[in-house]
């Protein structure tokens, strides 16, 4: 690299000669060629064993309740909890490149669009499970919903946890949206490729009668275009209203104003430590390093280090304002966090979130695929740290000492975590299994681009 | 290439599109009533009687009042039915041959109680008591309905909550004089004035809390 310049080229988003055809083929093959990978075979086994244990977990949670958790009073939002925030902060990355990119007109994001939005809804859907499972008695999970009941009674509007079902289940319908109206032109593609006759019509069904006429791309840029902004503004919210669960209450630590940018700068950060943890084996196994480029990971590691940065800002206003604000509450509240009985927690969070991703300033490190995926990793457990020290660090020790204690999590709650990574990694399979992970039609105008940029 | 679908295809994918959204909201809809239906309610369905009591006759005809049977209504938080004696006070001398009333006799005979099949029937987790009721003037016919014109005993209302909130949220709309809860010919409405007027004499509170019933 000898000249470093800030404008990205077509050239730079996509390596090695290729034309319309051989792009397309390249992409459609993982799903059309029926050669499928051993470590595919590998890697679904292991995450379908973990969904078998995810089964086993919450099959006996439902016969025997809550009660196998750890949780108790104080901590009575345990492992459900942290496991949900953190999903739904993972959950994030995927909109943030298909809509914010999108209306930046970042176009380093077509190809990595479509495996993060598929992130996302898997990610949230790993989200939605946990309250669910937390309810206790998942089967009334509809009183959550506004209907006219026979009691004559609504949910409680004034509740956060009331606009977090609505948060959160808009983001997943949005999400849903967004990830099939970008499929349907590369359904189509699919359709036209499949020899089988069963490939043919499923994809033929899903892709909705797409010829790809002018009159259907000018239709579909618009319709891509609303469900862009209208993804924009949920980007910022969802996570927004998961901060208010917290901060909407007294308890110190979770009362705080800074609570909603905090978490939304959190969110974007493990989303991206997560579509790096995805995309780096992806292009490995695949072999998709020319579509997604060092450039590609370079750019995912700087949008890191920002949100990284931010995060870092909001653990320094905590501990400023908790010294600042003279309540003697939040200021037990930060020591605990710090010299408590989970302190150790505290500083391996600093660890991973703030001090160790301080490489990324170095180019080297940002250029360099297995230290990424390392530092990606180690970022993934920060932000589950995070969430785990703001949930259980904070209601262990609150107002009243006479009823301080301490959250031990048992095997079950271990078994639903890894059961729910292993969830999250079996529909990602699926998923390169089935369909196109990488849009086709907007990799052939990035060719074009090239083309047109070539000298 | 031969075509994958029939042109066909045209039409169903665009009765598909409007019938989702068609089909769901009527599915939806049909649930709500479905749960508001007497098929779920038993809001106008007879149920079946050891004997075929008529509260019509006994109440409208005759003119028994209601504690003449149900005695501990005033004071306690269940109504109370009647022993078999209560009806043996009668039908020792009346209709002391008639087929129908044979369940009566055999029960006074054997001692063994009658077994009505209970019509008004809350869940057991909704603490209901008919004395405190009686006492702030909601007459009986405001839940039971005109007990005086059934012949078989039926539910009037659907005893859904929102039932019991509605008269809770707003009992100005239901309250009757203390003097007039057992006539079963008085079910008005009062004017506001007059309402409102009762509500304060009788210290009537809306309470809306849920421990006020689930306790």
């Amino acid at each position: 690299m000898a000249e470093h310049d800030n404008k990205t080229t077509a050239a730079d988003l996509l390596h090695g000669d290729y034309t319309y055809g051989t792009v397309t083929d390249k992409i459609s093959a993982v799903v059309l060629s029926g050669r499928t990978p051993r470590s595919w075979y590998v890697g679904f086994a292991i995450a379908f064993a973990l969904v078998m244990l995810l089964l086993w977990a919450v099959t006996y949670l439902f016969v025997r309740g809550v009660g196998i958790w750890g949780i108790d009073i104080p901590v009575a939002w345990g492992f459900a909890i942290v496991n949900f925030v953190w999903w739904i902060g993972i959950g994030h990355a995927g909109t943030l490149i298909s809509a914010i990119l999108l209306l930046l007109r970042q176009e380093w994001r077509t190809s990595i669009n479509r495996f993060a939005e598929a992130m996302t809804l898997f990610a949230v859907a790993c989200a939605g499970m946990f309250p669910l499972l937390h309810l206790g008695r998942p089967e009334y999970f509809y009183y959550l919903i506004p209907y006219p009941a026979t009691t004559g009674v609504w949910p409680q509007f004034r509740s956060p946890l009331m606009w977090d079902f609505f948060a959160v289940s808009t983001y997943a319908t949005v999400s849903v949206l967004f990830w099939y109206v970008g499929l349907i032109p590369d359904m189509a593609t699919l359709r036209d490729r499949a020899t089988g006759r069963f490939a043919q019509i499923t994809y033929g069904i899903l892709s909705m009668g797409w010829r790809g006429s002018a009159r259907h791309w000018l239709r579909y840029q618009r319709a891509y275009l609303i469900l862009a902004g209208l993804a924009t503004p949920l980007v910022v919210s969802v996570h927004s209203i998961v901060s208010l669960d917290f901060a909407v209450s007294i308890v110190p630590g979770w009362h705080s104003t800074i609570f909603p940018p905090y978490f939304v700068a959190g969110a974007i950060y493990s989303g991206f430590a997560m579509v790096l943890t995805i995309a780096i084996p992806l292009r490995k196994v695949y072999s998709l390093q020319d579509l997604v480029t060092i450039r590609h990971l370079d750019n995912m590691a700087k949008v890191m280090l920002a949100s990284g940065m931010v995060v870092a800002y909001g653990y320094i206003m905590e501990t400023f304002i908790a010294w600042y604000s003279g309540n003697i509450f939040e200021q037990y509240m930060m020591y605990n966090r710090m010299f408590g009985p989970y302190g150790w927690c505290y500083w391996l969070l600093i660890a991973c979130n703030i001090a160790i991703p301080q490489l990324l300033w170095f180019r080297a490190m940002r250029r360099s695929v297995p230290a990424l995926f390392i530092l990606a990793l180690v970022i993934n457990v920060g932000m589950w740290l995070e969430r785990f020290v703001i949930v259980v660090v904070s209601l262990h020790r609150d107002h009243l000492p006479s009823s301080w204690g301490m959250y031990y999590p048992t095997v079950w709650d271990w078994a639903t975590l890894l059961g729910s990574l292993g969830l999250f990694a079996a529909l990602l399979f699926v998923f390169i299994r089935l369909l196109p992970m990488i849009s086709i039609f907007e990799m052939r105008e990035l060719v074009e681009e090239k083309q047109e940029q070539a000298p | 290439m031969p075509q994958i679908f029939h042109p066909s295809m045209n039409t169903i994918a665009r009765v598909s599109i409007f019938g989702a959204v068609f089909i769901l909201t009527a599915i939806i809809a049909l649930l709500l009533l479905v749960v508001r239906s007497p098929y779920v309610t038993d809001v106008g369905v007879v149920r079946e009687q050891p004997v075929p009591f008529s509260h019509k006759h006994h109440v409208g005809d005759v003119g028994l009042d209601c504690r003449y049977c149900h005695t501990s209504v005033e004071d306690s938080s269940f109504a109370g039915i009647p022993p078999t004696k209560t009806c043996m006070n009668c039908h020792s001398q009346l209709f002391t041959e008639s087929a129908m009333l044979q369940p009566v006799r055999d029960s006074f005979a054997t001692g063994q109680p009658l077994h009505w099949t209970r019509v008004h029937d809350v869940p057991d987790f909704v603490y209901f008591d008919h004395s405190i009721h009686i006492h702030k003037g909601i007459g009986c016919v405001k839940c039971h309905g005109p007990v005086n014109e059934m012949p078989l005993m039926w539910r009037e209302q659907t005893l859904h909550m929102k039932w019991c909130l509605d008269c809770h949220r707003q009992p100005e709309l239901f309250v009757g004089d203390r003097a007039n809860v057992f006539n079963t010919a008085i079910d008005v409405q009062l004017d506001p004035v007059a309402a409102n007027a009762l509500v304060d004499k009788y210290h009537i509170q809306s309470k809306t809390d849920c421990y006020t019933c689930h306790r």
